[in-house]
């Protein structure tokens, strides 16, 4: 009876000590799993729920359906909103990317006095709350007698982009190898050619880099874009008033747009990178 | 270029800086200009003048004493939860990806392209009546029939945890992708095991991804409102949200900019007693 008792146990303690082998080396890898499952959860859901024939409150599954994709205009606030952001979000990366490129390469290139104090100016915008930076730009407008709206929002843009812009181009500016110029300089290049035809090329995926992070810090703002824009209304600022009664269907469906359009334009870019590196 | 050489930084310097003095530095002069105004008497609502009332920052803090608690308590569990999800994350794409490495990248920063209000009520929804985290958590019997998940603290930092987390994983990723192996090895060589070598070579030498990553998440986190709006309740305000509804629907600017000081004060003491301490001055 003993014997038995022992022979069936002999391959559980194996099989247990297999198990806790197996989940040790594969720890790391099942934290991962479920640490992605964790980040799609509410893309996942944002997702199902752009395919709900919902009607006016999105809340409740009540069936499928291809209307919602087919007629993204279907609930018109949504269109005007979405379309508000795009034209500020294009507006403020245009002027951020200019400005703070031009920073980016005098820190970036240049010994000067105030160097030091350069940088901290653009560091203290990024170590700024995003409502202390809405707020006290709201009271500026308003000892000027200026109304916020679409140009006041497009200002705020800009000034919190300029840092997240300088930031990135100088990374880019930083990895640069200082042969290339030297060696475009040895060729007879003066200074500006060597800019326009080396350096300039080489930094391009950094400024291009940083258009992209401008504009999707632009488009995704709410609190600075809701203590300057007045009764403008953006897509974000959209989702947070119609919060309480449910959105429609339709803003579900522009933001798994925004996903998939983000996603292929990162993967475009890795392509074309490997294809360079190669 | 026939311009003098020390000129050209300051001229590339020049457009920017002035927008970043005319709209950051101007308003924060004035946003302290605000905050010791006082009501005119007899004035509308929204008039006020200045009388250097420095008490005003004395009654905002008192009254919004609790809020500004919750604030810096829920931004910090924020940063740890996000600490604790971020770094195997991104230890694991550095070091075990392989050639999977750029797919994952792009994967822990996809989720970050819907909107993140949208995300937000996303999470409303599935961890509200509705969803299908309460009645199956009911039904196991782990939760309460009364129990609810939103509106409470612990939604608000979960909100929070999740919004901030890109903040957290890249620069980590970042500093962890930057080791080269070969100093691993090297504390395996000298007899060190696989803990040991982690703990001495790796976190170490990930630190300035840590300060960055986590000054990242805490400080947007500290000013933030959407999430205790959305997912929280009257309970859980936090100091974003009293100045939000000072600027909007009181119409009380000197308090609001007060509070709005306040909090940056104590955030820059912060950040500046942090970096100090974790010792890594190459941030920016």
């Amino acid at each position: 009876m003993s014997q038995k008792v022992k022979d069936a146990s002999i391959p559980t303690i194996p099989f247990k000590a297999r198990f806790s082998r197996w989940f040790g080396r594969n720890l790391l890898r099942i934290y991962m799993i479920f640490g992605f499952t964790y980040l799609f959860i509410p893309v996942a859901y944002t997702f199902a729920f752009s395919f709900n024939d919902s009607g006016k409150s999105n809340l409740i599954w009540k069936g499928f359906t291809l209307d919602n994709w087919r007629n993204p205009c279907g609930a018109p606030e949504v269109c005007n909103a979405l379309g508000n952001s795009i034209k500020i979000g294009l507006l403020a990366t245009i002027f951020s990317t200019i400005l703070g490129t031009m920073i980016a390469f005098a820190i970036g290139r240049y010994k000067f006095k105030g160097r030091s104090t350069s940088n901290l100016l653009i560091f203290l915008p990024m170590a700024t709350p995003e409502i202390v930076l809405g707020a006290s730009l709201l009271s500026l407008f308003l000892v000027f007698k200026i109304n916020p709206g679409f140009w006041p929002t497009v200002i705020a843009h800009v000034m919190f982009c300029i840092s997240f812009v300088v930031v990135t181009v100088k990374a880019r500016i930083a990895s640069l190898d200082p042969r290339l110029e030297q060696a475009a300089m040895d060729l007879y290049a003066n200074e500006l050619e060597t800019f326009r035809k080396v350096t300039l090329p080489l930094v391009a995926p950094g400024i291009a880099g940083a258009a992209l992070l401008a504009f999707s810090l632009s488009f995704d703002d709410f609190i600075i874009t809701n203590f300057n824009s007045g009764t403008l209304i953006t897509f974000p600022k959209f989702v947070y008033v119609s919060a309480a009664r449910g959105i429609p269907a339709q803003a579900n469906v522009i933001g798994s747009a925004m996903f998939f359009l983000a996603l292929a334009i990162v993967i475009a870019g890795q392509l074309v990178k490997r294809k360079k590196t190669r | 270029m026939s311009l003098p050489k020390v000129r050209v930084p300051y001229l590339l310097l020049l457009p920017g800086f002035a927008f970043l003095f005319t709209f950051f530095i101007l308003p924060i002069i004035n946003l302290a200009q605000t905050s010791t105004q006082t009501r005119v008497a007899g004035g509308d609502t929204g008039q006020y003048e200045q009388t250097l009332a420095f008490s005003n920052y004395i009654q905002a803090f008192v009254e919004n004493k609790e809020q500004f608690g919750r604030s810096f308590l829920y931004a910090t569990l924020a940063t740890i939860f996000a600490l604790a999800i971020a770094y195997p994350l991104a230890y694991g794409i550095a070091f075990k990806a392989g050639k999977y490495k750029n797919i994952l990248l792009v994967l822990v920063v996809a989720p970050f392209f819907t909107s993140f209000l949208l995300r937000t009520v996303a999470w409303k929804q599935i961890l509200g009546e509705e969803g299908f985290v309460v009645p199956g958590l009911r039904s196991l019997n782990i939760i309460g029939e009364q129990t609810t998940l939103t509106s409470t603290s612990i939604a608000v930092v979960a909100g929070m945890t999740y919004n901030f987390l890109p903040f957290m994983t890249l620069p980590l990723y970042a500093s962890l992708e930057r080791i080269d192996p070969r100093t691993i090895e090297a504390a395996g060589d000298l007899y060190a095991n696989g803990i040991t070598a982690f703990r001495r070579v790796t976190v170490p030498l990930s630190m300035p991804g840590v300060v960055a990553g986590t000054l990242l998440t805490f400080i947007p986190a500290a000013g933030d409102y959407v999430n205790a709006a959305i997912l929280g309740s009257p309970n859980t305000k936090m100091i974003g949200n009293v100045i939000e509804s000072r600027y909007f629907k009181i119409v009380d600017y000197p308090t609001a900019a007060a509070l709005s000081f306040t909090l940056m004060v104590a955030i820059l003491i912060l950040v500046t007693l942090y970096i100090r301490k974790a010792g890594t001055e190459e941030l920016v």
